[in-house]
């Protein structure tokens, strides 16, 4: 019997605690029939991604409010490449510069959604590019 | 990648991508667990099971830790249920065990129910027979919160505790007959709470009338945890092995695995058997003609079930 699901690791990296829109983005996922593995709050790239490993997920996403996304991703690419998971879709959102976009983009990140998006854009992300 | 050369050597990422495909039912799955079942049946199962909220993630990420510290490789299955709705899942249970996720002697599979009953996936065994083949020590299969009758985790732990919270004194009243008599050992957390040597006391009382009356029967004892503030811990893990020392000592171990196998194989004839006879029958003429009595309720689903097996298998 073939069961095919989409599953998508949300992690919230950062040693500040507002995982509101991580776990937002994690019900509204869930309500669209994802399986979305939460990780909770204050995890490290090196976290991130052994979690996506074990996990076997389609999708990384990342919500980063704390400045620190310009470490956060890269490594997060960084240590997919190197366990060999390039085919692993990284997403994020959270307070990123709009400056800060284009290079973060460069480094293999699908897509990066500031404050105010709306849900049915990633969902719409989600369809297009994971399945 | 060769997934069972590479799962056999311990390579999470071959042993992810493995129990991937075994969840949704690749027929390539299947071929590469034939490959891997000769180096299976050596690690510890362990299940947990009991109320939603009564901290048994909490209690596996401690117990990890403490099996980690007894030198012992751990490999984690944690079930959560899908939604009936979107069949979509949020699986929470890492949460609490994410400390463990920069160590590469714990591995930890989160799973939804994707609409299996009984406490867990339907792939959760197959899963777990890939982390035995890794060479996991000891596998944890946490349980979706249950009430009363999920118990199919008995017929997949070599040992299974029972979680239970204070408060709960009618409750267990109300559990006697469901998932209370699958407990071989009994774990009330959140122990610093009110009410907790009440629900201890009610607990042994029940199991006194449930044991029977033999010297050698095997008296699940019945353990005070705080999770959160890791107490209790290594007794609970001493009562694991000591209740594994006992059924090895008597050959109920033995006899339980063997129940387990027959009973995973029953499982897969009859999912195999109903794939089959389904793929046999969808798209011929006589089968949608069956299906269309069916729904103007010409024919009754009995007898529309005994026609269609007497078709693909021949009479009775």
């Amino acid at each position: 019997m073939k069961q095919k699901k989409v599953r998508v690791l949300i992690a919230k990296p950062g040693l500040d605690g507002h995982d509101r829109g991580a776990k937002v983005v994690a019900r509204f996922l869930q309500e669209n029939g994802y399986e979305v593995i939460y990780t909770g709050l204050h995890q490290s790239p090196e976290q991130i991604v052994n979690a996506a490993l074990q996990e076997a997920v389609d999708a990384i996403g990342i919500s980063v409010l704390s400045g620190s996304h310009n470490y956060v991703f890269p490594e997060v690419m960084k240590l997919l490449k190197e366990r060999g998971m390039d085919d692993v879709v990284v997403f994020g959102g959270g307070t990123i510069p709009e400056e800060d976009i284009p290079p973060l983009l460069a480094t293999g990140v699908k897509a990066l959604f500031r404050p105010g998006t709306p849900l049915e854009e990633v969902l719409e992300f989600m369809r297009e590019n994971v399945g | 990648m060769n997934y069972v050369e590479e799962a056999l050597k311990g390579n999470q990422l071959a042993g992810a991508r493995l129990i991937r495909l075994l969840e949704e039912g690749d027929p390539q799955g299947i071929e590469y667990l034939k490959a891997l079942y000769p180096h299976t049946g050596r690690a510890f199962i362990l299940g947990l099971t009991g109320p939603p909220g009564a901290g048994k993630s909490t209690l596996v990420d401690r117990i990890i830790t403490e099996l980690r510290r007894r030198d012992l490789k751990v490999g984690v299955v944690a079930v959560d249920p899908s939604s009936p709705f979107s069949g979509g899942a949020i699986l929470g249970d890492r949460v609490r065990m994410q400390r463990h996720a920069t160590d590469p002697g714990v591995f930890v599979r989160s799973m939804a129910t994707r609409g299996h009953l009984g406490g867990l996936s339907r792939a959760t065994g197959e899963a777990v027979l890939v982390l035995d083949a890794m060479g996991y020590d000891v596998i944890l299969i946490e349980t979706v919160g249950v009430g009363q009758d999920e118990v199919e985790i008995v017929d997949m732990a070599h040992t299974t505790a029972v979680v239970c919270l204070p408060g709960m004194g009618d409750d267990i009243q109300a559990m006697k007959a469901g998932i209370l008599e699958i407990g071989d050992l009994f774990i009330v957390n959140k122990a610093d709470r009110p009410g907790a040597d009440e629900v201890v006391k009610q607990l042994q009382v029940m199991l006194e009338m449930r044991t029977a009356h033999d010297e050698d029967a095997w008296r699940p004892p019945v353990l005070k945890t705080v999770a959160v503030r890791n107490e209790g811990i290594p007794d609970v893990v001493d009562a694991f092995y000591a209740h594994r020392d006992h059924q090895e000592r008597t050959g109920i171990l033995a006899e339980r695995k063997a129940k387990r196998q027959m009973h995973f194989f029953r499982e897969l004839v009859k999912e195999m058997a109903a794939e089959r006879i389904f793929g046999a029958a969808e798209g011929s003429a006589e089968y949608d003609r069956m299906l269309e009595g069916l729904r103007a309720r010409q024919i009754d689903p009995y007898t529309a079930a005994e026609t269609l097996l007497d078709q693909t298998l021949g009479g009775r």
